[in-house]
């Protein structure tokens, strides 16, 4: 299985998540943002970073960037997506996800490890996780404080979109909210970094599974 | 011909930048600020209005928590 892993001027989790994917077992596959192809991957991963330097809004430039196109395509038609902290502000902001990711409510940037529960796992990279599981992830970012109209939370409440939650909010996302899926599940959003969980070395394997997660739905054994 | 944008917070939208300064202006000594709202001010040279509208909606602003108004300056 070969996974994409985009990379805009100013992505600075491209690698991590490169590496991740390799040692999940699938290939890594970069994909630059000023060439639409996707180079025929079977799932894409939009990696944390600046993208452009967050200017205007975190994601706001990237999301119209050559790559990005192809990926509204690769959505649509069902490819797996994972937009991980300023990958999960782009699919925002490209509509690929709803609602939008506001300052942190302490006005700072939140470099930490925090507790999070899996609150759904029927996405194609939270399959092999516990519904209800607890683990701690790391966070790092200053716009995770997730905001949505009341209609989209209650929908994303009813239709089991909350993929996962934070147990003690670390930036006042509505609900808690650390990660939610698209309505056709296959695209999926994170603050918290899974790809820096992905070995012991890094103080946790418990991230890997994410990664293992979609190539168990591609098919592959893990 | 000239135009601005103004780009803020819907109401309603926590805003913490503007609270970060509210709080901070009284431990400068200025008093009796109920409220701070912190929004962006774009202006561009353009060859026309036609598309202002369009650059709004498409990137100036975030409608899903943000507002914006522009107009022609000159």
């Amino acid at each position: 299985m070969r996974i994409g892993v985009t990379n805009f001027p100013g992505s600075n989790c491209d690698r991590d998540a490169l590496y991740a994917i390799e040692l999940a077992g699938a290939e890594p596959v970069e994909l630059w943002h000023a060439d639409a192809s996707l180079k025929g991957v079977d799932a894409v991963v939009v990696p944390g970073g600046f993208s452009y330097g967050d200017y205007l809004r975190p994601g706001a430039i990237a999301r119209f960037s050559k790559v990005m196109g192809s990926l509204e395509e690769f959505a649509k038609s069902g490819g797996p997506i994972l937009g991980i902290c300023n990958g999960f502000q782009i699919l925002t902001e490209a509509h690929l996800l709803p609602g939008a990711l506001l300052r942190n409510t302490s006005m700072r940037f939140v470099c930490t490890r925090t507790p999070v529960r899996f609150e759904s796992v029927d996405t194609p990279w939270t399959a092999l996780y516990e519904p209800g599981g607890e683990l701690t992830l790391p966070v790092a970012h200053n716009e995770g404080n997730y905001f949505a109209g009341e209609k989209t939370i209650s929908s994303l409440e009813d239709e089991g979109r909350v993929v996962l939650r934070y147990l003690d909010n670390p930036n006042g996302s509505l609900n808690d909210i650390a990660g939610i899926c698209s309505e056709g599940r296959n695209v999926v959003g994170l603050m918290p970094h899974p790809e820096r969980f992905s070995e012991e070395a890094l103080g946790s394997d418990k991230g890997l599974k994410v990664f293992e997660s979609v190539l168990q739905f591609a098919g592959v054994r893990v | 011909m000239k135009v601005r944008v103004l780009v803020r917070p819907k109401s309603g939208i926590l805003d913490p930048q503007g609270e970060a300064v509210r709080r901070a202006l009284p431990a400068l000594g200025f008093e009796g600020v109920d409220s701070v709202h912190i929004g962006r001010l774009i202006e561009m040279e353009v060859e026309s209005a036609d598309e202002v509208e369009g650059m709004c909606r498409r990137l100036l602003a975030n409608p899903t928590v943000e507002e914006y108004e522009w107009e022609v300056l000159s």
